[in-house]
């Protein structure tokens, strides 16, 4: 007799994979264009696969890859990556309220995963309703294991690839503008997002590196909490 | 660079990674979170998904520099319309992959 309990869970780890496709999809040739790089600036196979495993983030990789092979200092390439990863505080701080309560090992297993891409989609689909956290954490481990294993086989294979082929370099950015339309809800979300863009523009073309996202999603969601708050005033005094 | 160094950078680059993923996560899964910050957060993921995507549609890389003309912005119309009209996340980066590539194609 088959046990109620596997396969609930083989449904939540099949929820998980079938969100994660179009993740999967768009990792895999920027993964191998990392290896190609990698492979360019020295690193050996092993190399490309500890890195992939023990920092998984897709730009902070690219640039630490980039200053490894113009032989920059290690204090350097940590706090470049620092500071471009500082933007998942504010992703990690958003999917919080889908965890009460859980617990930390959970917690620690989750984390590891949280990329942008698997934020973007872990959150609409918890916002959505019905998204199991498991389902959520084979998301997180099926991205990576794409991640993993694109970098690697690019270090091997990678210029044997022929860049482009039928639109995959979409794949993510398609992905980012269907999340955002699913995000719009409201006029006050309209106007955030338009002021988001409209600051990361600003930011991207005058200050260096990749402190963009930080800074503008985090003014124009205080923009957009002020304008939320001043209509609201407004409503209460008509 | 020997092979414990190499392996002791990832080792730091795994950590300022790890770090701000996990600590908002753990701090704030277990407290009810001020009303003023719950609403903040509530704007947050809309203002990054558009602050990731404003620099590729409207923006050169390499220098940096505005544009109305890249393949990229020009796909997103179709993207977007059917997502609004759609809902369907798989038809939508369907749709987007294959308006890149025709664009690509006559642009």
């Amino acid at each position: 007799m088959p046990n109620p309990i596997a396969i609930k869970e083989t449904g939540l780890v099949r929820a998980g994979l079938a969100a994660a496709w179009p993740i999967c999809l768009g990792y895999f040739p920027i993964g191998l264009s990392l290896g190609v790089l990698a492979q360019k600036g020295g690193l050996a196979p092993w190399q490309m696969a500890a890195m992939s495993l023990l920092v998984f983030a897709g730009g902070a990789q690219f640039i630490a890859v980039a200053m490894l092979a113009t032989g920059a200092s290690a204090l350097a390439i940590v706090s470049t990556v620092f500071m471009v990863n500082l933007r998942h505080l504010l992703m990690s701080s958003a999917l919080a309220v889908h965890f009460p309560g859980v617990s930390r090992r959970f917690l620690a297993l989750f984390a590891y995963g949280l990329t942008d891409e698997s934020f973007a989609v872990n959150l609409t689909r918890f916002n959505q309703g019905g998204w199991n956290r498991f389902s959520a954490l084979t998301l997180n481990h099926a991205a990576n294991a794409t991640w993993v294993v694109s970098t690697v086989a690019g270090v091997y294979l990678g210029q044997l690839v022929p860049p482009g082929a039928a639109g995959v370099d979409y794949a993510l950015t398609g992905m980012f503008l269907c999340l955002l339309a699913f995000q719009i809800s409201s006029p006050i979300f309209t106007a955030t997002a338009l002021l988001a863009a409209v600051l990361s523009l600003l930011t991207y073309l005058w200050l260096p590196g990749n402190a963009y996202v930080l800074v503008a999603s985090s003014l124009a969601a205080t923009a957009g909490l002020a304008l939320k708050r001043a209509w609201r005033k407004r409503e209460k005094t008509s | 660079m020997s092979s414990r160094d190499f392996l002791l950078l990832m080792l730091a680059l795994g950590a300022v990674t790890y770090l701000p993923r996990l600590l908002p996560l753990v701090m704030l899964s277990r407290r009810t979170l001020p009303g003023w910050f719950a609403e903040w957060l509530e704007l947050i993921p809309v203002a990054i998904l558009s602050a990731l995507i404003a620099p590729t549609l409207f923006a050169q890389s390499n220098p940096r520099v505005f544009t109305l003309g890249k393949v990229e912005l020009f796909a997103a119309l179709p993207t977007l319309l059917c997502a609004c009209k759609t809902r369907s996340l798989a038809g939508t980066v369907i749709v987007g992959m294959l308006s890149y590539w025709g664009l690509r194609q006559i642009m």
